[in-house]
């Protein structure tokens, strides 16, 4: 099963933890409609769409409202630290939250109080603090964009926004900013980066890039990573091995972004829409070749 | 044709006083630094927003530096204004600086502006926000839904609804938009 955690734009929005639907363009959990246009919501619209045409059932989603003053992330992790040792999942995602070191420690520990460990996967805010604490290398899967890589690959920097100016400049070397992440410990066990060529990575170097189909307006469609992590983290729920996994997704979130024909100015629940058919599209030229 | 050029923010006039001189006033949340450091600097203060030394880090934050000789005045300042800050502590290292390099990408129609792993498109020629991507903080979506669709007129400013430092990253991306468009 997988559980995805993360927060909604809406300051009022309760805790809630069970299984999350695709409704048209919402997500419903337990009575709570949301729609699935940025963040969280969008991450779960993609793996729900992948997991259906799989023929899974829905993920489980674990979400609060928070506006980014941190009051929704704080209960979240601390329902997160109390209720994880009791539960069993087999991928857990971990989205936007307000990056918060204490308590990404706390809800580590209480991972490792599973009694089967998932696999992690990290995006986004609790990616952050995951690297700032010094355990990134507990996680099986991050999977930022090129701005946060070198973010990764800046060792003392604590947030993107400290990033030091001639790391960023690196955004041409890719593999540099790869190699200098793993060479302080800053990275996942595995590495999918999102840009104009998507890579994966592992300690021991580039295993696979992904460069077609291109199109270039995705850079500017908020929630395209959102949709990788969320076609990702269904494959691998789903059983995929986790490089077997990056590249598909990669494949499906670009031939996706393809097929809705964007412009800078297309939002995403237009790819989302186009999920299903693209993974089709693959498995059929996967089982064909 | 897409181009892409970098730009580097304007170097912030460094503090005057001498590193020993200098302190940095911690608060309860960035919202509150970014509140504090528009009072500040509506009253000339020669003051920066930095990231704090490593016995201060949380995970999502921002400090005030400050000449310290002033430290009765600026939080007198602060307190009158409703921000004041949770503690004034001197200088003893560096503090981190902010990010000041954007990434500007043209896609013809529309223009995109990065500023640390923000991003913020418009269109050129209505100067509506058309997207907003990047940020990993939890007000990013909440910014994208107040912000997109409306013009950089129309829109609040994300320094006014953020709390985190991906809106301030937005808010300076946001800022390059109305520059580079002006």
């Amino acid at each position: 099963m997988l559980m995805i955690v993360g927060t909604i734009p809406h300051q009022d929005f309760p805790l809630v933890a069970g299984e999350v639907q695709l409704c048209g363009e919402e997500i419903s959990l337990q009575g709570n409609r949301v729609p699935i246009n940025r963040g969280t919501p969008a991450l779960i619209a993609a793996a729900i769409q992948t997991l259906k045409t799989l023929g899974q059932p829905p993920p489980f989603a674990c979400l609060v409202g928070d506006i980014g003053r941190g009051v929704g992330s704080r209960k979240l992790y601390q329902h997160l630290a109390e209720n994880l040792p009791q539960n069993g999942f087999h991928a857990l995602v971990f989205h936007y939250l307000l990056p918060d070191v204490d308590w990404h420690n706390r809800v580590l520990f209480a991972v490792e109080a599973m009694s089967r460990r998932p696999t992690l996967i990290a995006d986004a805010g609790f990616m952050y603090a995951a690297k700032m604490s010094g355990q990134a290398m507990e996680y099986d899967l991050f999977t930022p964009d090129v701005g946060e890589l070198a973010f990764l690959a800046d060792e003392e920097a604590p947030h993107p926004f400290y990033t030091r100016g001639f790391i960023l400049h690196e955004d041409n070397r890719v593999p540099d900013l790869i190699a200098r992440a793993y060479s302080h410990d800053n990275a996942a066990r595995n590495l999918l980066v999102k840009g104009s060529t998507d890579y994966l990575a592992t300690p021991q170097g580039i295993v696979a890039t992904v460069d077609q189909p291109h199109t270039e307006a995705l850079e500017a469609i908020g929630g395209t990573g959102d949709t990788l992590t969320g076609i990702v983290a269904a494959l691998i729920d789903a059983g995929r091995e986790i490089g077997d996994a990056a590249v598909l997704s990669a494949r499906t979130n670009r031939r996706a972004g393809d097929l809705a024909q964007p412009t800078p100015a297309t939002q995403v629940k237009e790819i989302i829409g186009q999920i299903p058919a693209a993974l089709t599209e693959l498995l059929q030229q996967a089982n064909t070749s | 044709m897409v181009s892409w050029k970098f730009w580097r923010r304007q170097p912030i006039p460094a503090v005057k006083a001498e590193k020993s001189d200098r302190g940095f006033l911690f608060f309860q949340s960035t919202s509150e630094v970014i509140r504090a450091e528009k009072v500040l600097k509506n009253e000339g203060w020669p003051i920066r927003v930095m990231g704090p030394p490593p016995e201060f880090r949380r995970g999502c934050d921002l400090v005030i530096e400050f000449p310290l000789l002033a430290e009765l005045k600026i939080v007198g300042t602060l307190s009158a204004a409703g921000v004041p800050p949770l503690q004034a502590v001197p200088v003893s290292g560096p503090l981190l600086e902010p990010v000041n390099l954007f990434h500007i990408k043209d896609f013809g129609s529309f223009l995109m502006v990065r500023a640390a792993n923000m991003k913020l498109t418009i269109d050129k020629a209505s100067q509506v926000i058309v997207n907003i991507s990047g940020g990993g903080c939890p007000d990013v979506p909440y910014l994208a839904l107040e912000m997109v669709g409306k013009t950089l007129s129309e829109a609040p400013k994300p320094c006014h609804i953020g709390h985190t430092l991906c809106g301030y990253a937005l808010q300076l991306a946001f800022e390059e938009v109305q520059r580079q468009c002006s």
